[in-house]
């Protein structure tokens, strides 16, 4: 019978696993629940359910991280940084309502695990670049650490870097440490708008990149086509019919006017430029990390890819050549997302050949679970890859019992 | 510094393993000639010396897998060498170990702008990356001071930092993908012109590893466009307390400033004396603070760092007029080593890293440690981001003072990392800190991180000797130890 264990404290996690490894059963671990729907199903024979290790059990804003237990509530993270007016850098998305569920749910733990980052990943890394130190207990049923609390640090294997991605595949994470940075006096928000509805991706491609090239240290680029923008909350977004680019600059307020008028320069070329000041910027980017405009139709199916940013408008028209779908880009045309009335394995392939032709790779974000535990979610390993991964996860886990098949088949 | 016995059956069929190196690279790539080997014999921590069995210089990406196979089948160990400036004696060779020097993959292969990164081999210079992009406006951000001659494949493998890191990140940060030879001779990629690399983050461990996991023939690193502007303030304190504060205070403000170096009386002296920089004398604390970007932002926060220096008790305050003179300020920082290795024969430098808040106390320790030893210390310290660099002076002629000074330094690092720190920032672990890791972790920390070793090198042929001061054999590190035995664990909450 399936049991759903809620260790109280660290002692509990170690005694947990321990138990799951002298019985062999396997564990589906996990914080909130939240993300349960990124990756392939779980089938475990039991829930490890670690959102009662909950705590900021470190902070200290001078010293730039915050250490916190695995169970933490993101929302008492994103509080307790707020007061100190600093950030997590790599702009944390929420995709609670991306996969059918609630907002502003999550845990750190949850977080780190999945490596997520928003549009600030163009400047500022993801969450493996902030992630400097965790503890947690192995697949074999031991505590260990790696890392530390200051960002410097180059003692031993980086750990951090390997547990932040894994999906909770490799150990139980019981307390992480991010670091965190001051969050910027002002936010601008520079707008192409495309007169032309029909213009294709690869000009908002094009206007993307000459801003990530300029010297204007810009914090977000992406672009929405007409279908996209319409979607947007945002009234000027909304209502225009254009297609748009939007650029962010972020920082002292004399700093992010003067880069914004550079950028408006640059873009006058291209049609209508308009600029959005600090609460609309907020809304918009928000929008755009949690993927709030492919919410709706939770029965339409949903690809992250990742490929060099030159190559996203590319990438897409090659896929569209085969299935029918809606598209956005963000990180100056790095990520696109694609949103699918179906997916059937013959598109699926589609999909992934495309991106693997340039090199990057290709999610399945959303879909039912049926397809997601039959089907690949993450591009398919070559051999020696998926080679190592194992032997990598067998270092970690090697009974199997810690999110069995999260990832791959057997990892 | 004991290394791990050099195995007698290796050295007796030296020849065999010239032959089949020779099958493998151009006979003029396997260096034999003792007197040419010697020239490999330390990187840069030339207190440890070590002739090696071999040096190969591969050409080729096949060939390095043909050479790792080899070895791999034959039991024959292998020490990856960049330009062999590393500081922590990662590339000591190895009496009974090939050397693979990677000095012929010196080529950039691919500038690409428009996704602003650059493909290129690893044995490029850091600073060769630099000169192949700035006629566009672009630069490869970490700088480590040796980046002239350093190797871009060494800056991985040791997760290289320097004086910018704290706004532009280290190596980890900037690399996007590269080539990887394991082992085993299976040649994988990792990452690319993506941002984010798939499956586990394979590319984040190998950064930082120490030529321990495997041998990189190719590299894609992230370049940024160059600052508009950069403008420097020199600041002079009566305490180093003051200085801390400053540091302290100016991150509250929500700068991130691109450089924050602080140095103590000694080093002031020192660096003054070699190179004039203008630095004054008569404090105890010198910090230089440099803010880049747009010439507005920068024009708007150098006048609040100022305001918050001058709230801070600084007793100096210096704003570079012309980039002469913010290259006039950073001459002395950066001239510190040697500048201070004119007072004295001969001196270590250390590399740990604390909370900025505990610099004083650190400071303070360090020169009770001083009096301890006998033994002067000067101080240099990338104050933004904690890291120390303590530079021990000492006579290795005086016997026993190399021994004396080794100790000192042990106990500065014991000392890091006794108020939160750690032993190492950013010139690796390698043999100089390999005994000092228990002091940050615990037996089944280090077991976890040789597991992974394991997954890439489970005969420990890869750089054995360095970073842990115990190889256990990955069978040994595989048995899973179960507690069973009837216990029901009644403290476990279930539902």
């Amino acid at each position: 019978m399936t049991k759903i264990i809620i260790p109280e404290n660290n002692d509990q996690v170690l005694e947990a696993v321990q138990w799951a490894l002298g019985d062999k059963a396997q564990l589906d671990v996990r914080g909130q629940g939240s993300k349960l729907g990124l990756g392939r199903p779980t089938q475990a024979d039991h829930i490890l359910d670690i959102s009662g290790l909950s705590g900021i059990t470190d902070y200290q804003p001078s010293e730039l991280f915050i250490t916190a237990n695995a169970g933490t509530p993101l929302k008492d993270i994103y509080a307790a940084l707020n007061e100190q007016n600093q950030q997590l850098m790599f702009e944390p998305p929420d995709y609670g309502s991306l996969l059918g569920g609630m907002s502003d749910q999550g845990t750190l733990g949850g977080l780190v695990a999945c490596n997520i980052a928003g549009p600030r990943r163009v400047k500022a890394g993801s969450a493996r670049d902030s992630c400097i130190g965790f503890h947690a207990i192995s697949g074999r049923g031991e505590l260990f650490k790696s890392g530390g609390k200051v960002v410097k640090n180059v003692t031993g294997f980086d750990l951090s870097k390997l547990i932040t991605g894994s999906y909770g595949t490799l150990a139980v994470m019981t307390e992480a440490t991010l670091k965190v940075l001051p969050s910027p006096e002002n936010t601008r928000t520079v707008l192409i708008c495309w007169e032309n509805g029909s213009i294709s991706d690869k000009l908002g491609n094009q206007a993307m990149k000459e801003a990530l090239v300029s010297t204007n240290e810009v914090s977000g680029a992406a672009h929405l086509p007409a279908k996209i923008a319409a979607r947007s909350d945002v009234e000027y977004v909304k209502s225009t019919g254009c297609a748009i680019t939007a650029v962010r600059v972020e920082g002292p307020a004399p700093s992010t006017a003067y880069r914004c008028a550079a950028l408006k320069a640059i873009f006058s070329k291209y049609g209508d430029v308009e600029e959005l000041h600090t609460k609309k910027s907020k809304k918009l980017w928000k929008e755009i990390a949690d993927v709030s405009y492919m919410a709706a139709n939770q029965n339409s199916a949903v690809w992250r890819l990742s490929v060099p940013p030159t190559e996203g408008a590319n990438v897409v028209r090659r896929i569209l050549e085969n299935c029918e779908a809606d598209v956005m880009y963000d990180w100056a045309g790095g990520l696109v997302w694609l949103q699918a009335n179906e997916t059937d394995y013959a598109s699926q392939d589609s999909v992934r050949q495309s991106v693997a032709k340039v090199g990057g790779h290709a999610t399945l974000v959303r879909a039912s679970d049926e397809l997601r535990a039959s089907a690949n979610v993450f591009q398919p390993l070559g051999s020696y890859m998926a080679g190592i991964t194992k032997r990598v996860k067998d270092g970690f886990d090697p009974e199997g019992i810690l999110n069995p098949g999260r990832m791959y088949k057997g990892i | 510094m004991l290394m791990p016995k050099p195995n007698g059956a290796t050295i007796a069929k030296r020849d065999e393993i010239i032959c089949a190196l020779q099958s493998i690279v151009s006979d003029e790539c396997v260096i034999t000639d003792e007197e040419e080997l010697r020239a490999y014999d330390c990187d840069g921590l030339m207190a440890y010396k070590q002739i090696p069995l071999i040096v190969v210089l591969p050409e080729t990406t096949a060939e390095v897998s043909k050479i790792l196979k080899y070895c791999h089948e034959n039991d024959v160990k292998i020490v990856p060498r960049g330009s062999g400036t590393g500081l922590s004696g990662g590339a000591l060779p190895l009496a009974d170990g090939i050397t693979l020097g990677l000095g012929k993959f010196n080529k950039v292969l691919d500038t690409d702008f428009d996704n602003r990164c650059v493909v290129t081999q690893p044995g490029v210079t850091n600073l060769a990356i630099t000169h192949a992009v700035q006629h566009k406006g672009f630069y490869y951000a970490p700088d480590p001071s040796s980046q002239i001659a350093c190797s871009i494949g060494g800056n991985i493998a040791e997760n290289s930092g320097g004086v910018h890191s704290l706004k532009y990140g280290l190596t980890t940060n900037n690399v996007m993908g590269v080539e990887l030879v394991l082992m085993n001779g299976e040649i994988i990629r990792l990452g690319g012109k993506h941002l984010d690399s798939q499956g586990y983050d394979l590319l984040g461990v190998i950064t930082g590893s120490e030529g321990l996991l495997g041998v990189i023939t190719e590299v894609t690193v992230r370049i940024l466009t160059a600052p508009e502007t950069a403008k420097a303030v020199l600041l002079g304190f009566d305490t180093s307390e003051q200085a801390g504060d400053c540091v302290a205070a100016v991150i509250s403000a929500g700068i991130i400033p691109g450089g924050m170096e602080m140095m103590d009386t000694f080093a002031i002296q020192a660096a003054e004396e070699f190179v004039n920089a203008g630095y004054p004398l008569d404090v105890e604390a010198l910090l230089i603070i440099e803010l880049d970007g747009p010439d507005v932002e920068v024009e708007y926060l150098i006048e609040r760092v100022s305001k918050i220096a001058k709230d801070t008790g600084a007793i100096h305050i210096k704003i570079s007029q012309s980039e002469e003179e913010r290259m006039v300020f950073w001459s002395g920082r950066k001239a510190a080593f040697p500048a201070v290795g004119r007072l004295s024969p001969d001196y270590i430098c250390m590399d740990g890293t604390i909370p900025r808040g505990k610099l004083s106390e650190v400071l303070s320790g360090m020169s009770k440690l001083s009096k301890k030893y006998d033994l002067r210390v000067a101080n240099v310290f990338h104050a933004g981001d904690g890291n120390l660099h303590p530079l021990i002076l000492f006579d290795a002629n005086n016997p026993g003072e190399f021994e004396r000074a080794e100790n000192f330094g042990s106990d500065i690092l014991r000392l890091c990392v006794s108020v939160g720190g750690v032993l190492t920032g950013e010139h690796g672990v390698g043999i100089e800190k390999r005994d000092l890791m228990g002091e940050m972790f615990t037996e089944d920390d280090m077991k976890q991180q040789q597991r992974l070793k394991c997954a890439f090198d489970p005969n420990h042929l890869l750089n054995p000797g360095k970073v842990y001061p115990t190889l256990h054999r990955c069978a040994e590190l595989g048995r899973i130890h179960v507690h069973k035995g009837g216990v029901k664990f009644p403290n476990l909450p279930r539902f």
